[in-house]
Parts: structure tokens; C-alpha cells; sequence
């Protein structure tokens, strides 16, 4: 994975809150078995209006997102961060997000960006009126900036395994097979009564005239 | 750090899982369960980094989400999700991971299959690319949905590396009203503490409201934990929970059964046990609810009517409150019980277990549903349509004018065809009012399964009468 270390560009305002991953990209695309190609997917519904912001022609090439609080709720989809990537979104800042998407971000070089509410609520004001109005995200300092809404180094919160991680472009799976033994060991003292699963794949049953 | 005497259980069970030398945030995971939505990139990704699945003897997998809930007639008429179908027991074999496929007796709902099949005990940790694997809490087990990211994780480590979640308390007391499950329980907690009330922490549930729930209750209410925000909910275990396990098919039996019983009965919360935010809720005399709007917070009594958003003081609940409203077709002030419902669905892994049917067919029994309403009943799986089946609740349910289905996710989130109509409303037994979630344009009022029987009847939102 590629390291980030500050995201600067134009913004897109999406002023509502608790936008649920049903909004961000509908259920039928999880019928997919593809990792790429989710971007017309993205707000699909929203943006059959064409006065939906994202179809203003100036926000073409816009890479951070500013939504409303609780941003992301619903499902654990991942195909909604895989929706924002595809459509060119390398932050996303927020004054708070639903938990499951805010993990979901960084596993695939995506930064949540929790900003204070009257910071977030003022780039949101600046960027709905100046759509060339660049905003940098500073993953080292951990600031946001957009000086046309007055929001110079302003810090704002990330955990900080992921901060770690996109700053230095790290595997997480390759980082938890370093420990291989560590693991080993606890599966070595884990309970007796703990269930085991069979690895089969369970037979069809008869269907009364019906060709399997 | 807190000591012993002052643990809750959810940070018992995670520090019992927590990988010595590897720093608080990786953990072990007990139990992976796959679906066919959630899954197919995550084994995409262990072919092409060349790797193994580490424990395939703690992964179970199921088809649910895409299932057709009608003909089953292989092939599927839908080519994309039958591709996705064949995509799941390719790499189920592939990887030698136990699988229960469509047309198979083990298939359903995974939150529903994995508790039956006794694979959730209480003091595991279980996750799934779903974010109502929460159900599972209802054991005392640490329980919580993955992105697939994550799932790839979990396939290639067996442990996913994870912030422990804060602990909230939510204590529910008084008695419920004889109309009232533990749906309209899970409604009303998430309009007490908001859809983002949770948000951070793993809820445990404790009071007598808990205390007097059956288990498929208990799971109703956890399912649910996500809607308020929650990483998950669990409740700890007690003699309810026993009676469920013992004698399920993988769950220890004779001496060991006593032995295992003994150690679960030790996962509670320490009486002391400082939680980062506590909760009391009075649910006395609690009565039905169901959902106005287009999230699960905005709940209302089953014998309210809509709320004025002009009166909501917070202006992003006001303005959620009007688009809502937009989107229902709804006006401020019309009464709940003058919508017209056109659909009603009852099933999906908050509400499509045993004791869910036995409750909507005690209402049915004997009546017909509604001229112009459609209604289907979807068992959460194979297992639970058999056993409904064998005590006639299928024709009970036919014979009032009720669509018998085969198991599945279903409407609860529309992949599968099962779509509520553009415009119409819909009494639905599942988790989501989300826009569109039913399908484009459809408009959502969660209930329980005794209100979604009732509504069927009358043609319009229904508290069940008590016998």
C-alpha cells in the first residue's frame, strides 16, 4: 500500500447527516466479485438529481469528501469505501462516523478525518461556496486546513494504528504473520469447550422434480 | 488500566483474546462466519498473495444474502448472483471450509444457523463481513461485523487487529406491556439513545426487562445494538442461555457440558465493574413501537402519530426528520394507525427464528390477510422452516393468505428479487428503514412480528390484541 502522508485537493460538501451505507451504494452491487469498478454505484440514487453536488461540473476531480455526523452508518459493506475510492475520494472528513466504516477506511488507503463539529460545519460553508476551494488534510501533524473557512492547522482525531499505518504503507496481514508463534501460543491455551466447524460442503438435498 | 474487580465482561473476553508480545490491539477470533456477499474479494486476495487459510476448522460459511426465497430450480434465473453463488463453493472447497449451501439442510440466515448449530457459546469471539453478527452477543460472546478487508484478515491470521471498544452500560427495568417483545424493546432503546448513541462501545444489556427475555429474544435485541451505533451488544450468560445450548449439536455434552457450564457461568460483568457510559432506561408498560422515518431512531408508539419536525429543537434531527417525512409520503400529525400498508414481511436474522413465527401465526390463526396486501413469511433457515412446518404454522399462515417462503435474507435488504413496490409502505420485521433499503423508493416501518401479523389482517399498522 501506498504511503500518505498529507491529501490536498478540492472538496465535495455533503451537508446530512447519518448518510447510511444503503445511500453511499446500494445492495445489488455486493452481487459483484470484483474489487474495482463500484464508482457509478457511488450515491447512486442522490445522483439521478442533477442538481445533486456531485454532478456539478466543478467538482470534477475533487478528492476529499465533507459529510455531515454519523457518516457511514448501516452495514459493514466495504464496498461503500470501495465506492468513494473508485470515484476518486482520498479523505473523508466528518465530525463523527459510524464505527465499522471508519475501520473500514484506512484497510484500503482511505483517512477518516474526524474534525471538531463548528471546524467541520465551517469547510462545509467554505467548500459549498468556493468549489475550487482546496482543503489539505496533514496525516504527519494530524491537522486539517482550508483557508477560505478560516480552519488553519486545525488538529483533528484519527486512531493511531491506522494514522501508523497509512503514514508507513502497511500490510496488516503481513504485520500479524510476524507473530506467528505469539498466535501459536494462544491457540495452544485456548478452552476445551471451543468449537470446531468441519470443513465440508454440505450436499443438496432432494427437490421433488426439480434438476440439481 | 482497571483491575479485575472492576472488568466488564467485554473487556474480559478481550483480554482473554488478546495476542501476548503483539500489543493489546490484536486479537484471536474463535468463530468466522462467510456469506456469499462479503467474502469473494477477501479469497481473491489470499490466491493472489499466495495464502492459506489458517483455520478453516473455525470457519463456517453459508449462502443467505442472494438466495431466491421462491423457485429454487437450479441454475438461478439471476446469472450475476448465481455467479457469485458458484464463486462461494468454489472457494469453500478450494479452501476446506465448511459450507452450507442453497438446497441444503444446514443453509440460512448465518446469524440464525450459527447459534442453532450451537457454534456460539458464551467468552467467543466471532466476527462475519456483516454487521448484525452482533446477534451472537446475546451468548456473552464478543461479536462484531467486518469489512472484507478484514475478513481476508481473519482467513489468513485468525485475528484482526482492532481498538477495544469502550463499555456501556444499558440497564432496561420495569415490566414490558403483554404486546410488547423484545423488538419493540430494541426500537425503543435505539430512540432513547439515538442511532449514533452507541457509537464506540459494546453495549451490555442487564435488568429484569433481560432477565425475563427468552434467548431468540435476547438475539432480537442484540441483532439490533448495531442501529444504536454499538460495535455490538452482549448480554451475560444465565440459565436461559444454558437451556438453549444443551443439547445442540456442537456444543459439549456429559461431563464436559458440566464443565464448560460451570466456566460460562463465571463470564459476567464484575459487580463493581466501571463502564465508560451507563444507561437506565424505564421500559414499564412499554407498548408496541414502530418507525415513522428513514432510520431506526425515529420510533414512535404503535398508537402515536408522526411527529412535527418544527418541533425538534436539534437542527440535524430536524432536517434528518424532514427528508424523512419527504421520503415516507408522510405528514406531520397523521395518525401511525391511518397509513396504508401494502406489504408486509416477516423474517430476516432479527426476526425470523421459531419463536418469531409461533408469534405472528398465534395472531393469524384462524383470520385472512387484508384484500391487497401482500405478505410473506421467510423462516431465517432450512432448520427453523422444518420444525415450523412440522408444528402446521405454514398453514396457518396459508390459509390466512400468507406467501410461505424458502430461507434467506429476503426483503430485509432486497438483493434476492423480494422488493417492496415504489411509493407503497411496508410492515417489516427486519432491522433497516434506510431509503431504498426494500428496494428504490420503498417506505419502511420496522415492527415486530406480532404487529406485522396484525397489520397483514387489518391492512393497516396493528397492535396485536392479547388473548
Amino acid at each position: 500500500m501506498d504511503k500518505i502522508e498529507t491529501i490536498t485537493g478540492t472538496a465535495v460538501p455533503l451537508d446530512a447527516s447519518d448518510v447510511d451505507t444503503d445511500q453511499i451504494i446500494p445492495a445489488v452491487w455486493m452481487k459483484r466479485v470484483e474489487r474495482t469498478g463500484f464508482q457509478d454505484g457511488l450515491f447512486q440514487k442522490w445522483r439521478r438529481d442533477p442538481g445533486f453536488v456531485l454532478n456539478q461540473p466543478e467538482r470534477e476531480g475533487a478528492t476529499i469528501l465533507v459529510a455531515g455526523p454519523n457518516f457511514g452508518c448501516g452495514s459493514s459493506r466495504e464496498h461503500a469505501p470501495w465506492a468513494l475510492r473508485d470515484y476518486g475520494f482520498k479523505a473523508i472528513i466528518a465530525p463523527s462516523f459510524a464505527d465499522i466504516f471508519r475501520n473500514n477506511l484506512p484497510n484500503i488507503g482511505l483517512v477518516p478525518v474526524t474534525l471538531d463539529p463548528s471546524s467541520c460545519r465551517r469547510v462545509l460553508d467554505a467548500v459549498t461556496k468556493d468549489a475550487s476551494a482546496p482543503v489539505t488534510v496533514d496525516l504527519l501533524a494530524r491537522t486539517v486546513t482550508c483557508a477560505a473557512a478560516g480552519v488553519v492547522d486545525v488538529p483533528f482525531e484519527i486512531e493511531e494504528g491506522a494514522r501508523y499505518r497509512l503514514t508507513n504503507g502497511k500490510d496488516l496481514i503481513d504485520l500479524a504473520l510476524d507473530l506467528d508463534e505469539q498466535i501459536r501460543r494462544h491457540e495452544e491455551r485456548r478452552p476445551f469447550w471451543m468449537p470446531r466447524t468441519n470443513g465440508q460442503v454440505e450436499s443438496p438435498f432432494e427437490l421433488s422434480g426439480v434438476e440439481q | 488500566m482497571r483491575t479485575v474487580a472492576e472488568r466488564t465482561l467485554v473487556e474480559r473476553i478481550w483480554a482473554e483474546h488478546v495476542i501476548e508480545g503483539a500489543g493489546e490491539e490484536l486479537i484471536f477470533i474463535d468463530m468466522h462466519l462467510i456469506h456469499e456477499i462479503t467474502s469473494p474479494q477477501a479469497f481473491e486476495g489470499l490466491r493472489e498473495s499466495g495464502r492459506p487459510v489458517r483455520r478453516p476448522d473455525l470457519t463456517v460459511a453459508t449462502a443467505d444474502h442472494d438466495v431466491p426465497t421462491s423457485s429454487r430450480q437450479v441454475p438461478l434465473a439471476d446469472e450475476i448472483g448465481r455467479r457469485q453463488l458458484m464463486l462461494q463453493i468454489r472457494n469453500c472447497r478450494e479452501f476446506g471450509i465448511e459450507l452450507h449451501p442453497m438446497n441444503s439442510l444446514g443453509q440460512g440466515i448465518v446469524h440464525v444457523i450459527g447459534p442453532h448449530m450451537g457454534l456460539t457459546l458464551p467468552g467467543m469471539t466471532i466476527v462475519c463481513g456483516d454487521s448484525h453478527t452482533a446477534t451472537h452477543g446475546a451468548f456473552g460472546a464478543v461479536a462484531f461485523g467486518i469489512g472484507t478487508s478484514q475478513v481476508e484478515h481473519v482467513l489468513a491470521t485468525q485475528t484482526l487487529r482492532m481498538a477495544k471498544p469502550k463499555s456501556m452500560l444499558v440497564r432496561l427495568t420495569g415490566t414490558i406491556s403483554p404486546q410488547a417483545t423484545a423488538k419493540d424493546v430494541a426500537l425503543a432503546v435505539i430512540r432513547a439513545i439515538g442511532t449514533d448513541g452507541g457509537t464506540g462501545h459494546l453495549i451490555e444489556f442487564q435488568g429484569p426487562v433481560i432477565d425475563a427475555m427468552s434467548m431468540e429474544g435476547r438475539m432480537t435485541l442484540c441483532n439490533m445494538a448495531i442501529e444504536a451505533g454499538a460495535r455490538s451488544g452482549l448480554i451475560a450468560p444465565d440459565e436461559t442461555t444454558f437451556a438453549y445450548l444443551q443439547g445442540r449439536e456442537r456444543v459439549p455434552a456429559g461431563a464436559d457440558w458440566e464443565r464448560a457450564k460451570a466456566e460460562w457461568a463465571t463470564y459476567r460483568s464484575a459487580p463493581d465493574a466501571v463502564f465508560d457510559t451507563v444507561v437506565e432506561l424505564d421500559l414499564d408498560g412499554l407498548g408496541p413501537q414502530v418507525t415513522w422515518g428513514t432510520n431506526p431512531g425515529q420510533t414512535i408508539d404503535i398508537d402515536g402519530a408522526v411527529p412535527d419536525p418544527s418541533t425538534i429543537t436539534d437542527p440535524g434531527a430536524r432536517d434528518a426528520a424532514t427528508r424523512a417525512l419527504d421520503y415516507m409520503g408522510l405528514r406531520p400529525g397523521q395518525r401511525i394507525a391511518d397509513i396504508p400498508i401494502r406489504t408486509v414481511f416477516i423474517g430476516s436474522c432479527t426476526n425470523g427464528r421459531l419463536e418469531d413465527l409461533r408469534a405472528a401465526a398465534d395472531v393469524v390463526k384462524g383470520r385472512a390477510v387484508a384484500e391487497g396486501i401482500t405478505a410473506l413469511v421467510v423462516p431465517g433457515s432450512e432448520q427453523i422452516k422444518r420444525q415450523a412446518e412440522a408444528e402446521g404454522l405454514d398453514a396457518v399462515f396459508t390459509a390466512a393468505g400468507f406467501q410461505w417462503r424458502n430461507p434467506g435474507c429476503s426483503m430485509c435488504i432486497a438483493m434476492n428479487g423480494d422488493v417492496v413496490e415504489p411509493g407503497t409502505h411496508a410492515a417489516s420485521t427486519s432491522n433497516r428503514n434506510f431509503e431504498g433499503r426494500q428496494g428504490p423508493g420503498a417506505r419502511t416501518h420496522l415492527v415486530s412480528p406480532r404487529v406485522a401479523a396484525a397489520t397483514a389482517i387489518s391492512g393497516r399498522l396493528t397492535a396485536a390484541a392479547v388473548d
